[in-house]
């Protein structure tokens, strides 16, 4: 495929209001520097990740899905909602890769607010990742299929 | 004055035959059919041809219920052609409403289909490789097979559907309040699925007590308290994330519900849903201090079959609709 090399993936991220967006935050103010890949929705808690929001946003296209909230075991504003997106998050990869979907285009990370430096990196890395992993299958399907 | 009686048809398409009898479990409601309405077309039941369907004048028959997938060229065919002459559309049971079993081989695609079932499935012997084609030059002539898709549609993703009657089957109560509905003509608005808004646990009769769980039953595993939900006993039932409608009769035997009324208005994608669902009640909480990522790498492994379990009627109307298969 001639697009590889010059593919730009779409990267969204789902940031938890309290640590996470804060850290992608900081990463800015900072200005640290890191791939314009990821587009980025604030949602109140790792734990509001619907897995079909996941699943619409491979849908509509995304090549890779970013899920960040607070720092296991006690960070969470609600208490336990990190521990509710670990295992929807866990349990969704388990689908996604009998969807033909690679599981690790699905990413769950624990940003804090103080953690401007370990946004930027996760981003950097996972941009690496995905464009080695290529474009979302599913695009590819859909252009051949009738 | 004599009210000129209801035209109604029956068709199938990629179903087991059960949508069916569920038509006949009505029993003596059936009768009350009968008086209002006359059977146009029914191939299970009558003997008549799709070209008598075709001569029939467009929106011809008031009411035609289509249980079954679209897998094939005949089906799809089949859909169109009924969606032209019916006035009212009604996608009959789950297979028509959301794909069910059949839509299970969208994780595979013809290719594989056709190679398990024609080549590889040991109880087959077909030395030389014969897979059905479409085309067949005969003596008397060219003969021809409807195409077989690669992917399982539900018939509202091949024509419009005006209502959905989900089940698998549907029950003889949703059944029976839909024909009643027809008879008083009191249908809800368009596209409307004709069953409750809540979900199965609204009419299970089992004690919820928001209970952990950290254990995984199969049904064969685990002989259940039969006063307590099944699900906080660790044997998955889709209740939570399925339309009612049923009377919880699964439930009402001991089984779990495995979510063949299809999903809440609120919640379209079933399977998301019980996975949502599922990780919220699963877990060790008063040990989160040492919990580790394998530990919930653990807790999650139990559940063996995902899609088989969360997206076993819904898979065709289900976010992504199929397995990716490159070619």
């Amino acid at each position: 495929m001639s697009e590889k090399n010059g593919f730009e993936p779409k990267i969204i991220g789902f940031l938890c209001n309290w640590c996470s967006y804060a850290g992608a935050d900081l990463a800015g103010v900072s200005r640290i520097q890191y791939p314009p890949n990821i587009r980025i929705i604030r949602v109140m808690c790792s734990g509001r990740i619907d897995p079909a929001f996941v699943l619409e946003a491979f849908k509509d296209g995304a090549d890779g899905v970013l899920v960040a909230g607070c720092h296991l075991p006690s960070d969470c504003h609600y208490i336990s909602g990190n521990f509710k997106a670990l295992r929807r998050i866990t349990l969704l990869k388990k689908a996604l890769a009998e969807f033909g979907i690679e599981p690790e285009r699905l990413r769950l990370e624990w940003i804090s607010a103080s953690e401007g430096d370990k946004f930027a990196a996760v981003v950097r890395d996972m941009t690496e990742q995905i464009k080695k992993l290529g474009p979302n299958p599913l695009k590819e399907m859909e252009v051949k299929s009738q | 004055m004599a009210k000129e009686k209801l035209k109604i048809a029956f068709y199938w398409a990629a179903s087991c035959g059960g949508c069916e009898i569920a038509v006949l479990d009505i029993n003596e409601k059936i009768l009350d059919v009968l008086q209002l309405a006359d059977i146009v077309f029914w191939p299970v039941a009558m003997d008549i041809k799709y070209k008598d369907v075709e001569n029939m004048p467009d929106k011809y028959i008031d009411i035609c219920f289509f249980n079954g997938s679209v897998r094939n060229e005949e089906q799809e065919h089949m859909a169109k052609l009924l969606r032209k002459k019916a006035k009212t559309l009604v996608a009959f049971g789950s297979c028509a409403h959301e794909g069910c079993i059949p839509g299970l081989a969208n994780l595979h695609n013809r290719q594989e289909v056709f190679e398990k079932y024609y080549l590889k499935c040991s109880s087959v012997e077909n030395p030389n490789g014969v897979v059905p084609q479409t085309e067949f030059e005969a003596k008397e002539g060219v003969l021809r097979l409807p195409e077989f898709y690669d992917t399982v549609k539900t018939l509202g993703q091949t024509v419009a559907v005006d209502y959905y009657l989900p089940g698998c089957p549907p029950p003889v109560k949703l059944i029976s309040a839909a024909i009643d509905a027809i008879a008083k003509n009191e249908l809800p608005a368009k596209g409307s699925v004709l069953a409750p808004l809540k979900s199965v646990c609204d009419e299970c009769p089992k004690k919820k007590e928001n209970k952990k769980i950290s254990k995984i039953y199969r049904v064969y595993e685990k002989a259940p308290d039969p006063e307590r939900c099944l699900l906080e006993q660790g044997i998955i039932c889709m209740g939570p994330a399925t339309r009612s409608g049923c009377g919880a009769q699964c439930l009402n035997v001991d089984m779990p519900c495995t979510g063949c009324g299809g999903p809440c208005p609120n919640a379209p994608e079933q399977g998301a849903a019980m996975m949502s669902a599922l990780a919220s009640i699963m877990g060790l909480d008063e040990e989160k201090e040492k919990y580790t990522d394998k530990d919930v790498e653990e807790l999650m492994s139990q559940i063996k079959d995902p899609i088989g379990t969360f997206y076993m009627y819904s898979l065709p109307s289900s976010i992504l609709g199929r397995k990716v298969i490159k070619k």
